[in-house]
């Protein structure tokens, strides 16, 4: 079981970012001390988890370009609703942000569903849409940590065993990710639905509906996020997360989800965005400008396509594993 | 008589597994019609693809005007003149109509360096204009292509063939997309062609359109030469027993099973375009054979039965009680399932190991409150991948790791999982080496030795006349006959299909 995962995409990849956490840590070992570690998961955490919805969305070969901007959107509600309404309960704000989430998010599911227009064009347009409409409910302004209310700016930072609720959400979204693609027949339907829609559609899937629920999965996390974004940097405005979508399917494609849809994994998904996590953390330390954290992120993409094209193209087919096992043995039992 | 402008000679090509022409000839004449006629795998597409240079011949000889050539490309082919047009052309629908004529040899101003890298726009209208007006197709050739008619674009397609100095022309299955008028406007063109003194190869499934058009027939069967002649000399009861003469019955495993009550009853199923007044019923033990050409409406049907298609009324019985069938979701529930033509396309998620593909279509059954139940999975894998001797290292094994045969293995074994009680087979031979194909009839036999009844789709003509309780057979969306075992005959069914009329 071990050395499956060893020899696995995953396993190499965990040992890359663990190889580089520790080279970091000879030049500064503070960088390696659990205090440290849980800070860089913690940075990490908005990322694994918009990185999980946009993998069930790539999954169904579809893309989410939209999720940044839905960040942006619902952030930008919920502050201004905490600014008006500061005694509003954080669980009913919560549920808020959980809900335009997902409202935004089914928006491009029943697009890409019913209309069956391209993903990349209707979350292309709802990018700028969501975006856009965060500068019309804010006018252009600013909530400033000032006109937050005490709980809406430290429910993240609280901490439960010493780990932030940050990281604790993003704990509980990897174990309920895990969980439903490996367990539930809700699960297996976007690695079926993305890996030959048609032999699933013969099966009796329905496809558009499967990418519906990867967009409102998607949708969902994104408003979750929202909340969790302008609370930790304590500011809400229209530029919140801009261009964050591409880190997020960035950690997609370096975890190995394979971006023509079918293949990805929840592991996988989790240890790309922390790759990115560990170099973001790591560059200031060693004194490079963290202006090549976006040169090596595209590095690291490209080199990952070319590892999986490679690997595929070795892929030995089982065709001779027996001499009988040649097609053409015909059944022999009768029943 | 004047002389064969192109000859095959003892032509061979082999593909693994498959000889697809064995030692063919084939000869053209100048200001003559040709009719190549042979069934669904007769080897006429293999042909038409070493006529123009797409494969290369493993024996004998080709020649154009008396001396032996060879063709190393399509480029080769095309420059002495042999040129093919096919049953749907490839064309570019955002281009004009002159530069789908001219693509990729367009004429080029004369100038010193402008003759490598400049488009002489006006001599491309000019010319596109005199090729159309020869076939008498009146269009505009700056008109974009996309606002043209089906028919319109075949000419098209017919035009950038002939813009080439064509002496040879190959025309497959050219009126199979054309409507009436269409067609009787290609028949003009045909005769133009013929007054020009170009060769021309006809390739059809239509009797009528050989005897309006040809004026000497080759026949081929299985991949051999059978025999050529003059049309006059001939009629459509010798040229059907060209085509399917051969024996039938020895090579198949048909069992004798007890035919059971009626199962499945399909009445007065339509679509607004693919088929109409399609009646038959099934019965428990039985297969039924649905024969028809490619086009004929067999698989949409039977996709409209699996619940696939939109638009479809009619009534669907069950055991005698009425289903609604809208989804294959609905099929599966009520015990129908198809199997389908391609089977590694559209059947297997290539991704997903091997159990998890068996329980693709009854999730839901296996599941407990929508979580899956692993050991389930893996024992209904194990016991039907078992039952096809799928040959894997274990079912955790990803179907893209097993060999082509065994993909398809894992497709069947994942519908008989489902305990179906009517199963449809599209095509079950199509691309299955002939060893094989014994062992895939075998299995239909055990099939509905075991209870369930099978509705064979096919265009092999022998596999139908072999395996068949009774045939159903199609011709443009219409079962046009139903016929009991001990009643056909190749020559019947063949005739059938192709809208002649039954004189046998």
């Amino acid at each position: 079981m071990l050395r499956r995962f060893i020899y696995s995409r995953e396993g190499i990849l965990s040992m890359i970012v663990l190889a580089m956490f520790l080279a970091v840590g000879t030049i500064s070992p503070d960088f390696i001390s659990v205090s440290n570690s849980i800070s860089i998961f913690n940075d990490t955490s908005i990322l694994i988890m918009l990185a999980l919805g946009q993998m069930l969305v790539i999954l169904t070969r579809c893309i989410d370009l939209s999720v940044a901007a839905n960040v942006a959107f619902t952030g930008m509600v919920v502050a201004m609703v905490n600014q008006y309404f500061p005694t509003l309960n954080m669980f009913v704000l919560m549920l808020l942000a959980l809900g335009i989430g997902a409202f935004l998010g089914a928006i491009n599911g029943l697009f890409v569903w019913l209309l069956k227009v391209p993903s990349i064009v209707i979350t292309l347009g709802t990018m700028s849409i969501y975006r856009g409409a965060t500068f019309l409910l804010s006018d252009g302004a600013w909530v400033n940590s000032h006109q937050m209310s005490e709980a809406f700016i430290g429910l993240p930072r609280y901490e439960i065993l010493s780990i932030p609720v940050l990281a604790w959400m993003a704990i509980i979204t990897i174990l309920l990710a895990f969980w439903t693609m490996k367990f539930s027949v809700w699960g297996r339907n976007f690695y079926s639905a993305g890996g030959n829609p048609m032999a699933a559609f013969y099966s009796g899937v329905n496809v558009g509906k499967v990418q519906f629920y990867a967009f409102l999965v998607s949708g969902t996390l994104a408003g979750l996020c929202g909340y969790l974004w302008v609370s930790r940097f304590a500011v809400a405005y229209v530029d919140v997360a801009n261009g964050f979508e591409l880190q997020v399917i960035a950690a997609c494609v370096i975890g190995g989800v394979s971006i023509v849809g079918g293949l990805g994994t929840v592991v996988g998904c989790v240890i790309g965005a922390l790759f990115i996590g560990v170099v973001n953390n790591a560059l200031p330390i060693i004194g490079v400008s963290p202006f090549w954290q976006m040169a090596i992120s595209g590095l690291v993409i490209i080199i990952a396509v070319v590892a999986n094209a490679s690997s595929d193209k070795d892929k030995a087919r089982i065709i001779l594993r027996k001499p009988e096992a040649s097609v053409g043995s015909a059944p022999s039992q009768s029943h | 008589m004047n002389k064969a402008i192109f000859s095959l000679k003892k032509v061979s090509k082999v593909f693994p597994g498959v000889k697809a022409l064995d030692g063919v000839d084939l000869h053209l004449y100048p200001g003559q019609v040709t009719a190549l006629l042979g069934e669904n795998g007769a080897g006429k597409s293999t042909l038409v693809k070493t006529m123009t240079g797409i494969y290369q011949p493993d024996g004998g000889d080709i020649i154009f005007n008396g001396k032996p050539v060879q063709f190393h490309s399509p480029h080769d082919s095309h420059a002495l003149g042999i040129t093919a047009i096919h049953q749907e052309t490839v064309l570019f629908d955002d281009l004009t109509v002159a530069e789908n004529i001219f693509l990729g040899n367009y004429p080029m101003k004369k100038g010193p360096m402008t003759k490598y890298f400049s488009i002489d726009w006006s001599a491309m209208v000019t010319r596109s204009q005199d090729i159309l007006s020869s076939i008498n197709a009146h269009m505009d050739p700056n008109q974009i292509l996309r606002e043209l008619s089906i028919g319109q674009k075949h000419m098209v397609g017919i035009a950038r063939a002939l813009s080439v100095d064509a002496k040879v022309v190959i025309l497959d299955e050219p009126t199979a997309a054309l409507s009436h008028h269409e067609i009787h406007e290609l028949y003009e063109l045909v005769n133009t062609l013929k007054q020009q003194g170009k060769a021309i190869l006809f390739i059809t499934h239509k009797f009528d359109e050989i005897f309006a058009l040809a004026d000497r027939y080759t026949v081929f069967r299985d991949g051999c030469y059978v025999g050529e002649g003059f049309i006059k000399d001939t009629n459509e009861g010798q040229l059907v027993e060209m085509m399917v003469a051969r024996s039938i019955a020895a090579t198949y495993p048909k069992k004798d099973v007890e035919i059971g009550e009626t199962l499945l009853e399909v009445s007065n199923l339509c679509h607004t375009t693919e088929f109409a007044n399609i009646s038959f019923s099934l019965k428990k033990g039985e297969i039924l054979g649905v024969y028809g050409l490619v086009g004929s409406g067999r698989t949409e049907v039977m996709q409209a039965l699996f619940g696939t298609t939109d638009h479809v009324t009619g009534t669907v019985k069950m055991n005698g009680k009425e289903v609604i069938i809208h989804s294959p979701k609905d099929a599966i529930e009520n015990g129908i399932v198809y199997v389908p033509e391609e089977r590694q396309k559209q059947g297997i998620v290539l991704e997903l190991p091997i159990y998890q593909n068996i329980s693709l279509p009854q999730m839901d059954r296996l599941a407990k409150h929508g979580n899956l139940d692993q050991e389930s999975e893996m024992s209904l894998a194990r016991q039907y991948c078992e039952r096809l001797q799928v040959k894997a290292s274990c079912w955790e094994e990803k179907v893209m790791n097993l060999s082509g045969g065994n993909q398809q293995k894992v497709v069947i074994a994942k519908w008989l999982a489902t305990n179906p009680k009517v199963i449809i087979l599209d095509e079950p031979t199509k691309g299955i080496d002939i060893g094989s194909k014994a062992a895939v009839h075998e299995f239909m036999s055990e099939l509905v030795d075991s209870g369930l009844a099978v509705i064979m789709v096919s265009s092999e003509l022998p596999e139908i006349m072999g395996m068949s309780d009774r045939i159903l057979v199609m011709n443009e969306g219409l079962i046009v006959s139903e016929l009991s075992r001990a009643d056909a005959t190749p020559e019947k069914v063949v005739s059938l299909a192709t809208g002649g009329h039954v004189t046998c």
